[in-house]
């Protein structure tokens, strides 16, 4: 099972799909932005796996994973200090209280 | 101090599995995986976002196992460095400087989320159903190890990933800018006056203090 592409490529959907609930159905904003790391974690398992089964692109596909790693961390850098600085004016983390952000 | 291989001579592992017949590592993809999914789900839908940030980690370090599994060691140790140790306690810390005094929540989800699990259903099977589906004819039979040297090679040999290299790292100065920029507190609009007062009123001390040392 451990030596057949489909199976990670599998795994990736798998995790992809959780990430993807957790974003559309969670309410608090911090919540949701570690189901975005979950995302990005699936996409890059799908890039590890499939330059595991190719020899061709073995070395391009960890450059990629470390590189969507650091972009993932400054996105989370930036998203948790506007997670901070709203919860700062509204006193709470929750998305749907953000209601003023409509008009 | 003997090392531990004299002592305990004949341990070597049988070939497959007792009783089941599996290869270990068919075992040991399927026991990372099996934690890594249900850690993924517990951060999904647990109550407690303490809890769920803490299963996050976890989930990172069963995926940090399967990345060994597939041969890449340094996007293990990358992903042990970057996402176990620097990107997790971010996310705890944020938790805790937005956590209200309530407690844990009586709704956790929207009241849209049924939809949500449609479409995530939606996009796991299409993405499922689309990858058993497709042959792909540069896959070879079974895994390669990783060769960090031809990686490192890649990295500063290769124009587009030196150009790569530079823009990532102009992008993470700029977040580290930002973060500290969306972060602080807003001062006065006279720079050359102290903090007045009134903002002292408009808002509790000891809220303020809190965010200023998370940027």
């Amino acid at each position: 099972m451990s030596h057949s592409l489909d199976a990670y490529l599998v795994l990736s959907a798998l995790l992809f799909g959780i990430g993807t609930f957790g974003f559309l159905a969670r309410r608090n904003a911090i919540a949701m932005l570690m189901s975005i790391e979950l995302m990005l974690n699936a996409v890059n398992l799908a890039a590890v796996a499939f330059g595991a089964f190719t020899p061709e692109l073995q070395a391009h596909a960890a450059l990629i994973a470390l590189l969507v790693m650091a972009v993932a961390a400054a996105e989370a850098t930036v998203g948790l200090a506007i997670v901070i600085a709203i919860y700062r004016n509204r006193r709470t983390p929750l998305v749907d209280e953000y209601s003023s952000m409509r008009e | 101090m003997t090392p531990p291989g004299a002592l305990l001579p004949d341990l070597a592992l049988p070939p497959f599995v007792p009783f089941l017949n599996w290869a270990w590592d068919d075992l040991l993809f399927l026991l990372l995986a099996g934690i890594m999914l249900a850690a993924a789900i517990f951060v999904v839908v647990g109550r407690n976002i303490v809890r769920s940030g803490v299963a996050m980690m976890l989930c990172f370090a069963a995926l940090a196992g399967i990345y060994v599994l597939a041969g890449a060691v340094i996007v293990a140790a990358a992903q042990v460095l970057i996402y176990i140790g620097a990107i997790s306690i971010l996310i705890l810390f944020a938790i805790m400087l937005t956590q209200s005094k309530s407690g844990p929540l009586t709704l956790v989800f929207h009241r849209q989320a049924w939809a949500g699990l449609l479409a995530a259903i939606g996009v796991a099977v299409l993405l499922i159903i689309s990858v058993v589906n497709t042959v792909w004819p540069l896959a070879g039979e079974d895994r390669l190890w990783s060769a960090t040297t031809s990686v490192a090679m890649l990295l500063f040999n290769d124009a587009l990933y030196v150009i790569a290299l530079q823009v990532v790292a102009v992008l993470l100065t700029a977040a580290v800018v930002g973060g500290v920029f969306l972060a602080k507190r807003e001062d006065s609009n006279d720079p050359g006056e102290p903090a007045p007062a009134t903002l002292e009123r408009v808002r509790p001390p000891v809220s303020e203090a809190a965010p200023v040392e998370s940027a």
